[in-house]
């Protein structure tokens, strides 16, 4: 593994050596000195392009629980916001020493580019690019899944999956970079996946996907989940006719009160709420539905740590002597 | 830590010699077991930490030994694993290593006697690592290092407390340890492997 | 520079048919066949051996971005020329969408000036519909039409004629020029943010859909308004299989409608854009396979009529950036044969005479240019271009004329070279590299 771009490109063994890696970082957190000495003398750089508080701040955890040093490259401030290009940042970043790169950007695919061209040759770690992927969100929330999983099965979670589990995605998945990552990921993992979604908020596309697709959130949950996934739904898409309005929205497609209620007079008492923050309380979920005993945001934020150690560790140890970067597709007569 | 990766392990050496057999073994961790009870006059404040992989079922038997000498003694209860992967100094160098879990007794590590166990002691830098992690998970009063053996060649000022065998090796040969925790129930010896 | 302006070609079949000799002298075709090297004028000619070579009608494109002037960073007259007479063009039709637009006579005239100037090719310049393409107010196409660089084909490429009130009046009035309309099918408000063809491809990629629906549904409106209007119309770059039935569709009802297909829209699939670069970035977007197909039958059928390039050369930084950051638009003059030659040639769907029909003869009609696009006969024009066939050659964007690098087509092996271009007798391609520029009196 050179790069972390996209969870589609995670073989299954990839994934669960990620997450059983992450339960060894995930340790660290409990004990008297909170730092390895892993990545001592190496320098990882979070170029975000856009804000991001939270995974900002994960990652600079995460790579400083590893001794890395950090530099923390926001576009606020800097030359980008003085039309500096993509490759002349990168190429600045080759130049200062850079081992790896956490990048988040706006624009789908901006990560790929920067790991197929040679403006830098360290590692690339793409921490949301666009409507496209976040695969370190995924992986914790896989982490997360897998922790409930194997808890719920009583067996160990080192070295299992996620076979079986039916996970429920709820929401903007048309603009979900989340949404994407998690469903390959989580297919990847065994786990059955299910789409829910106004038809608005659905990318045209979608049907060929390895999910079952619903615009019916009730009639998800009714048939029984293992995990339901908040996304985030911006109030701002109304005004872009996905929805008609918030209240709509959040009465058909949002984790409400009447929902928790009634998932807590099912037998389901297994089923876990999560979201990846930040959320919209009173959109797609309720405070209720958020503070409950089945929420697990707060600890997916806390997994968030060790899921990026892990990937921090496994593109910056090991060999270093790497092939040149693979060849970009290129046109093929049809 | 002398558990090469495991492609070294198919490729089939030229010739293997027996060194020690299961016996021989057997007779070796007893006579460690009584050393590190006398050097700690007893079995008070002990712990045994092996270095994983097979230095930490060599710390069990070890463990089972001691603990026979005294009644109501839990050999579990003075066993550990400790991890020392993200310590390495060769971590850039060989292909990545995973992890496993650092195990402490329930009793931790600071003020007591920790007996590092390993397999091989060669370079003496998977110790070095030892050392090193051992300091982030507390402060103990005396560290020992026990090994089944002793290859030489060392790159580090290190040397181990108690040793089962010292073997004069060649740098091209390889020292395998197969115990049965490990390695599966028949394998329980030390071969020294050359090549041609 | 030589001053013998008599050439004899020998051995060359003109449109891939039977071997004849072509004695060219004057800027016409003097003699053909046997009668050529017989000829009295034949005696002190210069040969240029050509056996087995294809001759065809100096090629003709309708849809040409010369960016000058404004952008001459991107492509000047001079370097786009070039590049047009070593693909084998002996005349292109310069986009409107220059900076500033051209969209009075003024504009028009300076780009036309600047083409006989350069004499590699017949500049053409095409008129904006709407002044500033802006849409809303049509410019000053009797001026245009009427200017020295009188102008024929009138385009707000790049940007659709969205308004139907606004096309119905261009196709109206552009009867009393006898001008068309080319249009740039894409409804605006179904592609805002568009990066590329909407499917499955962009629903993992992440990128916003640019349907075809979006191309499919102007072009549906824009036949039924030139039916209404009894105007002519021509549909750039169609590329989508919905489009080529809407076209063929209204063929079949006598609409006066002509239709386009671009080199790249008839090899490259969307499949292209999941490494992210830029390169394949255009507009309209690469499309699905099923479409290629499509087009590909289309131009076989004569529902698509011509193959124009779409060349749209753009500055390294324009490209070296993230997708959704980058420039649309891919360069195509030097590959264009080539690629048609590899679709349609060698998969057997045309003969070469339709490729003289589809990039020389049809364009030359749809643009009105009386001295380009004709048969390859004694007393016409000498507009010839030859084509080793046989040859093969590894696509190297940095080898080429145009200042443009972005060609999607880098590191492909295409058949088929340019060997020698005469744009009205004269040379200005020869052994496959830039001879001279043709001079014209009276500048």
């Amino acid at each position: 593994m050179k790069h972390l771009l996209s969870t589609a490109d995670l073989s299954r063994l990839d994934a669960i050596r990620i997450l059983d890696i992450a339960e060894e970082m995930a340790a660290v957190g409990t004990r008297e000195v909170k730092k390895l000495p892993a990545l001592r003398g190496r320098t990882v750089v979070n170029l975000f392009f856009e804000d991001s508080t939270r995974t900002r701040i994960s990652f600079e955890a995460a790579a400083k629980r590893l001794s890395a040093d950090v530099i923390n490259f926001s576009a606020k401030g800097s030359s980008v916001s003085k039309g500096e290009s993509l490759k002349d940042t990168a190429q600045t970043l080759q130049a200062i020493g850079a081992d790896a790169v956490v990048i988040r950007h706006g624009a789908s695919g901006a990560p790929a580019r920067l790991a197929a061209t040679d403006w830098i040759d360290a590692p690339v770690i793409n921490a949301g690019d666009g409507t496209h992927e976040h695969p370190t969100q995924a992986l914790l929330d896989a982490f997360t899944l897998r922790a409930h999983w194997s808890k719920l099965h009583g067996h160990t979670s080192l070295g299992s999956d996620l076979a079986g589990m039916r996970v429920a995605i709820v929401g903007d998945i048309l603009h979900s970079r989340v949404a994407r990552s998690n469903l390959w990921l989580l297919r990847t993992l065994g786990a059955e996946v299910t789409m829910v979604a106004p038809p608005t908020l659905l990318p045209h596309g979608s049907a060929s996907w390895p999910a079952t697709i619903s615009y019916d959130l009730d009639a998800t949950l009714a048939t029984g989940v293992d995990a339901v996934m908040m996304l985030r739904v911006q109030g701002e898409r109304m005004h872009e006719s996905f929805f008609p309005n918030t209240r709509e929205y959040s009465r058909l497609w949002g984790f409400d009160d009447a929902r928790l209620a009634a998932l807590d007079a099912s037998e389901r008492s297994e089923t876990i709420i999560m979201h990846p923050g930040p959320m919209n309380r009173g959109l797609e979920i309720s405070s209720a539905a958020a503070d409950s005993p089945r929420s697990t945001v707060l600890a997916q934020v806390a997994n968030g740590v060790a899921v990026r150690m892990a990937v921090l560790y496994l593109l910056l140890s090991g060999n270093q002597q790497r092939p040149q970067s693979p060849d970009a597709p290129r046109p093929a007569g049809l | 830590m002398s558990n090469e990766p495991d492609q070294a392990r198919a490729t089939a050496p030229v010739s293997a010699r027996t060194v020690l057999s299961s016996d021989d073994i057997d007779r070796a961790l007893t006579r460690i077991a009584h050393e590190i009870i006398e050097a700690n006059k007893g079995t008070g404040d002990l712990v045994l930490l092996g270095i994983p992989s097979r230095g930490f079922p060599l710390a069990q038997r070890l463990a089972r030994r001691i603990a026979a000498t005294e009644p109501g003694l839990d050999p579990a209860s003075i066993t550990g694993q400790l991890d020392v992967t993200m310590y390495r100094d060769d971590l850039r160098r060989s292909t990545t290593r995973t992890p496993v879990p650092t195990l402490l007794p329930a009793g931790g590590i600071d003020d007591k006697v920790v007996v590092l166990v390993d397999d091989v002691l060669y370079s003496g830098r998977t110790i070095r690592a030892a050392l090193d992690a051992l300091a982030d998970f507390g402060r103990p009063r005396i560290v020992r290092l026990a090994v089944l053996v002793d290859r030489g060649h060392r790159e580090l000022p290190i040397r181990a407390d108690h040793v089962g065998k010292n073997l004069p090796t060649a740098t091209t040969e390889k020292v395998r340890v197969h115990l049965a925790e490990v390695d599966g129930a028949n394998e329980n010896e030390v071969l020294i492997e050359a090549r041609a | 520079m030589s001053t013998n302006t008599t050439y004899l070609i020998r051995g060359a079949k003109p449109l891939g048919e039977a071997a004849a000799d072509i004695l060219i002298a004057g800027g016409t075709i003097l003699a053909m066949g046997t009668d050529a090297a017989s000829h009295e004028a034949a005696a002190g000619a210069t040969v240029i051996g050509a056996e087995g070579q294809i001759a065809l009608p100096g090629l003709v494109d309708l849809h040409t971005h010369l960016r000058e002037p404004g952008r001459e960073d991107a492509e000047t007259v001079e370097t786009g020329t070039r590049a047009a007479a070593l693909g084998g063009f002996t005349s292109v039709h310069a986009m409107a969408n220059s900076n500033p637009v051209a969209d009075t006579a003024g504009v028009v005239e300076q780009v036309w000036s600047l083409g006989r100037r350069s004499g590699w090719v017949d500049v053409r310049p095409v008129g904006a519909v709407t002044v500033s393409l802006a849409g809303t107010q049509l410019s000053e196409i009797g001026a245009m039409a009427d200017s020295r660089a009188a102008v024929r084909v009138f385009s707000d490429d790049g940007i659709c004629v969205f308004d139907p009130l606004i096309m119905r009046r261009a196709l109206e009035y552009v009867k009393a020029f006898d001008g068309v309309i080319a249009q740039h099918a894409q409804e605006p408000r179904l592609t805002e943010g568009a990066q590329m063809n909407e499917g499955e491809v962009s629903a993992v990629l992440g990128l916003a859909g640019w349907p075809a629906v979006a191309e499919e549904s102007i072009i549906a409106r824009d036949v039924l308004l030139a039916e209404h209007v009894g105007s002519r119309l021509h549909v750039c770059h169609v590329s989508t299989a919905g489009s080529v039935e809407i076209i063929r569709w209204a063929k079949s009802r006598g609409v006066n409608v002509t239709a386009e297909a671009t080199p790249h829209h008839l090899l490259l699939t969307e499949d292209l854009v999941t490494s992210y670069d830029p390169v394949f970035k255009v507009n309209p977007p690469l499309r699905r396979e099923a479409d290629v197909m499509a087009l590909r039958a289309g131009l076989a059928d004569g529902t698509i009529d011509i193959v124009g390039t779409d060349h749209a050369p753009h500055p390294a930084e324009d490209k070296e950036c993230e997708w959704a950051a980058a420039a649309m638009g891919m360069t195509g003059l030097e590959t264009a044969l080539s690629v048609v030659q590899h679709t349609m040639i060698e998969t057997g769907m045309i003969t070469w005479a339709d490729v003289a029909r589809v990039l020389s003869t049809t364009p030359a009609q749809i643009g009105r240019v009386t001295d380009q696009g004709r048969p390859l006969a004694v007393g016409e024009p000498a507009n010839i271009t030859l084509v080793d066939a046989d040859a093969r050659w590894v696509v190297d964007p940095y080898a080429m004329a145009t200042k443009g690098r972005n060609s999607p087509f880098k590191d492909l092996e295409l058949p088929g070279a340019v060997t020698a271009v005469f744009f009205h007798g004269h040379p200005t391609v020869l052994d496959g590299a830039l001879n001279t520029p043709r001079i014209t009196e009276g500048l």
